[in-house]
């Protein structure tokens, strides 16, 4: 992964003093609320209902065994020995003290990390597959363009103050894992007739209160031009994104207002300035930061490992945590495998510096040394040989890691919600907490198949409820909690915002109507059909009137019985 | 006490700013004595007497730029003044960081540029670094010795900008 040179290391070790003083000058009144506010968002720090809270940067979702000890001895020195991961493959600490924030920060910067930019209305995080580098669907490496984003949008000094939050996400691979359509800018590496490199760019899509997909900015953009046409694409919006209204100033307002067209032509003539100028990107510059992403020293491994599939065929519950937690890889003999941070009865996404560091020992014994975060609130170890996949699993088991329902209806992406958050209108984590508990049955959460549960706590939709497959959302209601359900949004290559079903419903009533949902679906659905294909071929309506039916269903007993 | 910054170092002046009052139109506004920035509708207004007491009176002649102004409307006439300011009411508020760039890269103004508004020590290192080279900061008194140090925030930066055409992968030691 990239290591600093004494460029790097000098930036972020500035940034630490530079906050240290703002800090500092806070606390003793010479910086104002308002003052003090962009500053420390640009730092991710927030003040939540509990006090503090701190975003630390994981840029592109990878991290090193290091820097996972790091954090884990970060959260039991300054929090309360855990840690939240978030959607967009950062990790957050719930109960820091905001005059020990700057020495986190030092801390972070001893093991090449920072929380620059990870909130605020700037350039925020750049996001990218959990699979880059090992899908055997890539088509390039997205992490070394990441990296090249990420320096670049690093204390960018014209974009420090944007109307709002900007965030982009890369794909290098023909399925989308990044989400990249409901990203303010996507980008899509691809390849041109003659082979050349460079990147299908997507701009104003997005979540929160206006969910939109991204409209097609520009077919094939040629990598030199990367740096030149993004900060084109950021100018024209610096200038003309509305600053009147908090929830009109994203790039998607813009860009609807003024139609693609006549947006992608701004652009093109900001761009005719910028082009082929110093900023344009060069060979070596992307040989120097490729240089940090090599292969690693793979064995010459079998296709098949005889062992693994002698367990796979003795140990049901091991073939079931393999059939849904490991996952292909593009050299023979090796799996990439999810460590699931969904156990029922745990926050989704929370991890204990105790599983931080036992996730470090798992990715040096096992994965080269190193960790990925993805977008959907789990760690995976990317390089992990086929034999060793049973070890890998007692051990995970052991840490409470072995949840083996990636990609089922358990595998919820949640966000922190009422419980931390101050935006937040209504509480996310128990409504996750119900609806494990409704189907804590593993044998039936299979039979169910893939499915996207996604429960935001409010609006802002941190946890891209609009994206669902089944989406719940927080309202508030006078003062109580309701939450509207919706279904048919799905992520990647056919991404596509879900529709509101009806009535918002009551907290205690969000399980039993997604079992409805559930219950529907099996009833429904053709062979090997899953809920968001069901979905899409009958449209809503059968949904709808199974949830909002009043003939009371003894829904729990008949499953009961069923996979008694 | 000055709290202009020039040069990176104190400095005074005694520009002034001129601003409409809500009974006041750009037509109508009186035109104090002494150096003058003026708001872009005074300029397209009045541009014909302005010109005239900068050349037969010797008063400097500046305009100053809303958030909302792009440097367009003044790209042809930057001769004319000896002095460009960008307004910043809020903080937040980050228009006038383009403007600034535009100005230097796009349309080769060399004069001074000033910023002037809810900008300070915290502001200073990226308003620099986009091209103003002259600041009205809000610090006043003991707190002026801060601003003056933020110039050095950074050792380095990544990206090109006003201050430095060429980025830091172009400069990099391979």
């Amino acid at each position: 992964m990239y290591r600093y040179d004494s460029y790097d290391q000098s930036i972020v070790q500035a940034r630490v003093t530079q906050f240290l003083d703002q800090t500092r000058r806070f606390l003793a009144g010479s910086l104002s609320d308002e003052e003090f506010r962009p500053l420390r968002l640009q730092n991710g720090l927030y003040v939540e209902k509990n006090g503090p809270m701190l975003r630390i940067a994981i840029p592109y979702g990878q991290v090193s065994a290091t820097q996972l000890r790091k954090l884990a001895e970060i959260t039991r020195r300054y929090d309360r020995g855990f840690g939240h991961f978030t959607t967009r493959q950062n990790i957050q600490l719930n109960w820091v003290q905001l005059a020990e924030v700057p020495e986190i920060l030092a801390e972070l910067a001893k093991v090449e990390m920072h929380a620059i930019q990870t909130s605020g209305s700037v350039l925020r995080n750049v996001t990218t597959d959990h699979l880059a580098g090992i899908a055997p669907d890539e088509i390039a490496d997205p992490r070394p363009w990441a990296e090249i984003l990420r320096q670049w949008s690093a204390l960018h000094p014209e974009f420090a103050y944007l109307p709002r939050k900007f965030k982009i996400a890369i794909s290098g691979a023909t399925e989308d894992r990044a989400a990249i359509r409901v990203h303010d800018i996507g980008l899509q590496l691809a390849r041109n007739e003659d082979g050349a490199l460079g990147f299908r760019v997507f701009v104003g899509g997005g979540l929160g209160r206006t969910p939109l997909i991204g409209e097609e900015l520009k077919a094939f953009l040629p990598w030199p031009h990367l740096l030149t046409y993004l900060e084109s694409v950021l100018r024209v919006y610096n200038r003309y994104g509305r600053r009147d209204n908090l929830y009109k100033a994203r790039i998607k307002i813009l860009v609807q207002a003024l139609g693609i067209r006549e947006f992608a032509r701004q652009v093109e003539e900001e761009w005719t300035y910028s082009k082929d100028g110093p900023a344009t990107l060069t060979d070596a510059e992307v040989a120097r930061v490729s240089g940090h992403f090599p292969a690693p020293e793979y064995e010459t491994l079998p296709a098949d490992d005889l062992c693994h599939l002698a367990n796979l065929r003795e140990d049901k519950a091991f073939a079931r945590w393999v059939g849904r937690n490991v996952h292909v890889h593009k050299v023979p003999g090796y799996a990439a495998v999810t460590l699931s941070l969904k156990k029922p009865g745990r926050a989704p996404g929370d991890a204990t510096a105790e599983q931080l560091e036992a996730v470090a020992d798992l990715g040096e014994r096992f994965s080269f040394g190193e960790v990925r975060v993805s977008h959907e609130q789990n760690l995976v170890l990317p390089d992990v040989p086929q034999r060793e996949l049973y070890t890998v699993w007692h051990r995970a088991k052991a840490a409470g890691l072995a949840t083996p329902t990636v990609g089922l209806l358990a595998d919820m992406i949640v966000c922190p919600g009422g419980d931390f958050c101050e935006l937040a209108n209504a509480r996310s984590i128990p409504v996750a907490q119900a609806v494990h508990e409704r189907f804590d049955d593993l044998d039936y959460l299979h039979d169910i198949g893939e499915l996207e549960l996604n429960i935001s706590g409010c609006v802002n939709g941190c946890a891209h409820h609009s994206i669902g497959h089944i989406g719940i959302l927080g309202v508030d209601k006078n003062g109580e909690e309701w939450y509207q359900v919706s279904i048919g949004g799905s992520q990647g290559n056919a991404a596509a915002i879900g529709e509101v079903i009806g009535p918002a419903v009551a907290a205690a009533k969000v399980a039993e109507v997604v079992e409805r949902l559930i219950l529907a679906y099996l009833d429904l659905r053709h062979a090997d059909e899953r809920f968001i294909d069901t979905v899409r071929r009958l449209g809503q309506e059968p949904f709808r009137a199974a949830a909002y039916q009043t003939t009371p269903q003894s829904d729990t007993e008949t499953r009961r019985l069923h996979y008694a | 006490m000055p709290n202009i910054i020039k040069e990176r170092g104190l400095a005074d002046d005694d520009w002034k700013v001129l601003q409409l009052a809500d009974n006041e139109t750009p037509h109508s506004v009186r035109l104090p004595v002494g150096p003058l920035l003026v708001p872009v509708d005074v300029w397209r207004a009045r541009k014909v007497e302005l010109i005239h007491r900068n050349w037969e009176h010797g008063e400097p002649l500046g305009v100053w730029l809303a958030p909302n102004e792009g440097p367009e409307t003044i790209a042809e006439e930057l001769d004319d003044f000896t002095l460009i300011a960008v307004h910043f009411p809020k903080a937040t508020d980050g228009r006038g960081y383009s403007t600034a760039r535009l100005l230097r890269e796009r349309y080769g103004y060399r004069g001074e540029l000033r910023a002037f508004g809810d900008i300070g020590q915290d502001q200073i290192f990226f308003l620099s670094r986009v091209g103003f080279d002259s600041f009205v900061v809000k610090e006043t008194g003991e707190d002026l010795a801060g601003v003056l140090s933020a110039f050095d925030s950074f050792p380095e930066a990544y990206q090109a900008a006003a201050n430095q055409p060429v980025p830091l992968f172009r400069r990099r030691a391979l």
